[in-house]
């Protein structure tokens, strides 16, 4: 059988994955229509390309579907448990750079570190009956990283886009989210917080741990190995 | 027989000997309002609990206890005193170990009495003990209330009691604040700015969101106002880790906590608790002499206990979870009260747990 590797499916992520391993010698590219999902390879036999959203690739490759996947850090330890079990990261692509901050409105004069952020968590709830609402999409980091810096009386509220404009519609009173300039919360008047970064993400070539590979599957991955110098 | 069909016996059984001792068996609901969970626990919750939904009802928490609908239960309609004891399943997420189980059955058994709160210590102390009874298992115990009445007691700001107080669950953030509030931690640089700045909002900007900028200014001024206080004594600081390294026998950290009473008298009241419930104990036939007191014991994973804590680990298998744990949690009952509030201990055994361990033993 083939080895599938696993690749987002559009824009900026997909054209700079496909340069990548252009540059090693391996061509990727959409075969077909624009609209058409399926995949081509050229420069090593028995690897199949299969394109799919970014967010899916981690479950995928939990689930074996895929040998092989590109996609950020930060979807892959926010949607994996135990996910360096699961998982290898083989390289790094370099691109992709995104860094996951806690952001609250640059008018909080008060609140420039998690303690600030603690303390005006409890301030805000006895005051508002209701625990501080941060919003985000990454709710297992963002809680991880709350809980071990020890700050309580708030609440993660789901927001899937247009995380920066929650706070200016009173949705939320700060958010969780993936910057790479910090541009758009300055312009939605938010802050990142001094010690704020949970994480800093970039697009890399992760390897399923769980799949068992056949003779040709494995003679395949050696091959890719060779020619990324891996 | 099955294995699920043992471990359900198993509980029954152990639910009898409750029920034998004068409790009342109840029954609650599997699926919790979530608000009243995440609200006790804080967001920290969903990591460990499983959270559905429906459009009707809205977020509803697998029950990952029994404990938070049980005191409501008996808030709502319950005599007083009184002794409940339930068993079924509880749920917990587990998200970091595959091998912990994320559905087992607990065995419980809840006192709500006024009377002689050591003696209702004792009394489920010492029944979860002649449960267990026969398993190679150790005790350790603890007593949050001595750790809180010395922060009660410290020579400083309300403020301040308060910001401890919150935190005596999370010793992490509570060793930091103890360490910015005597001095040892610098003010970080955005603090001493924001407290030397004529107009601190000066670069404010535009105002959003729901935090007004009263709030912001009255958290200015409590800034103002605990920059103004001078640190924590150093020698408060030093009894409160000497209360913190307690850790030996009962009767000899008893000893060791009243040599640190006569400097904190504040703790005076606690620890005389502590000797009457080892007394009470001693007079059920524990073996106070060789049970284990750790003063720090259950702050990082015990959040609602307030006094008495205990646990029971396996001695040779130090990777299970432990197979029985309780304490103390009057403040949860104020908390769910609404105003009503009723001194409360129980404690959970796990059946499943129980019976792997008897025939590892033979």
């Amino acid at each position: 059988m083939s080895l599938k590797l696993g690749v987002p499916s559009k824009g900026r992520l997909m054209e700079k994955t496909f340069d990548w391993f252009a540059e090693r010698g391996i061509t990727l590219s959409r075969s077909g229509s624009d609209r058409e999902y399926a995949g081509r390879v050229e420069g090593l036999d028995g690897l199949e390309l299969i394109l799919l959203s970014a967010g899916e690739i981690p479950r995928e490759l939990a689930a074996g579907r895929i040998h092989l996947g590109v996609t950020g850090t930060d979807l892959v330890r926010e949607k994996l448990g135990q996910w360096e079990q699961r998982v290898e990261e083989l390289a790094e692509l370099g691109f992709g750079h995104a860094d996951l901050v806690i952001a609250v409105p640059r008018a909080w004069v008060d609140v420039s570190t998690l303690d600030d952020l603690d303390a005006a968590a409890a301030a805000f709830r006895a005051a508002h009956g209701f625990r501080l609402r941060i919003a985000t999409k990454y709710h297992r980091l963002v809680r991880e990283h709350l809980r071990d810096c020890g700050v309580a009386d708030y609440q993660l509220v789901d927001s899937q886009g247009a995380t920066e404009g929650t706070v200016k519609n009173e949705t939320a009173e700060a958010i969780a989210d993936i910057t790479s300039t910090g541009d758009t919360l300055r312009a939605n008047h938010l802050k990142i917080l001094d010690d704020g970064l949970v994480l800093k993400s970039q697009a890399t070539l992760f390897r399923a741990r769980g799949p068992r590979l056949d003779e040709a599957e494995k003679a395949t991955l050696a091959g890719l190995m060779r020619k990324l110098g891996l | 027989m099955s294995d699920a069909l043992a471990k359900q016996a198993e509980a029954l059984r152990v639910r009898a000997m409750f029920e034998a001792a004068g409790a009342r068996p109840v029954e609650t609901d599997v699926l919790q309002p979530a608000e009243t969970l995440l609200d006790l626990y804080g967001e920290d919750i969903r990591a460990r609990a499983y959270v559905t939904s429906d459009a009707l009802r809205g977020e509803q928490m697998l029950r990952p206890d029994f404990t938070v609908p049980v005191v409501q239960m008996h808030m709502a309609h319950g005599a007083e005193p009184a002794r409940y004891t339930y068993s079924g399943k509880v749920f917990r997420r587990q998200e970091d170990d595959a091998s912990r189980a994320n559905e087992y059955l607990q065995v419980g058994y809840e006192v709500f009495d006024r009377t002689a709160p050591e003696e209702a210590d004792a009394e489920v102390f010492a029944l979860i003990a002649s449960v267990l009874r026969g398993l190679p298992l150790r005790a350790a115990t603890g007593d949050i209330g001595i750790l809180m009445a010395a922060v009660g007691g410290l020579e400083t700001s309300a403020r301040r009691k308060a910001a401890l107080m919150r935190h005596v669950w999370r010793p992490r953030r509570f060793r930091a604040l103890i360490e910015r509030f005597s001095g040892a931690a610098e003010m970080p640089a955005s603090r001493r700015a924001l407290l030397d700045a004529e107009d601190p909002f000066a670069g404010a900007g535009e105002m959003i969101g729901l935090r007004s900028r009263s709030e912001i200014a009255a958290r200015i001024e409590a800034l103002r106002e605990d920059a103004a206080l001078g640190p924590l004594a150093e020698g408060e600081v030093a009894l409160m880790d000497a209360i913190l390294d307690v850790q030996e026998s009962l009767p000899n950290a008893l000893e060791r906590l009243r040599d640190i009473a006569v400097d904190m008298p504040a703790i005076e009241a606690a620890v005389e608790r502590l000797a009457r419930r080892t007394g009470a104990l001693a007079a059920r036939g524990v073996d106070v002499t060789n049970l284990q007191f750790e003063a720090s014991f259950g702050r990082a994973s015990m959040e609602y206990y307030d006094g008495f804590v205990f646990g029971f680990y396996s001695e040779a298998r130090a990777d299970l979870p432990p197979v029985a744990t309780g304490g103390r949690y009057d403040a949860l009952t104020r908390v769910l009260g609404q105003g009503a509030e009723i001194p409360a201990v129980g404690g959970v055994v796990r059946p499943g747990l129980m019976l792997g361990l008897r025939e590892g033993m033979s």
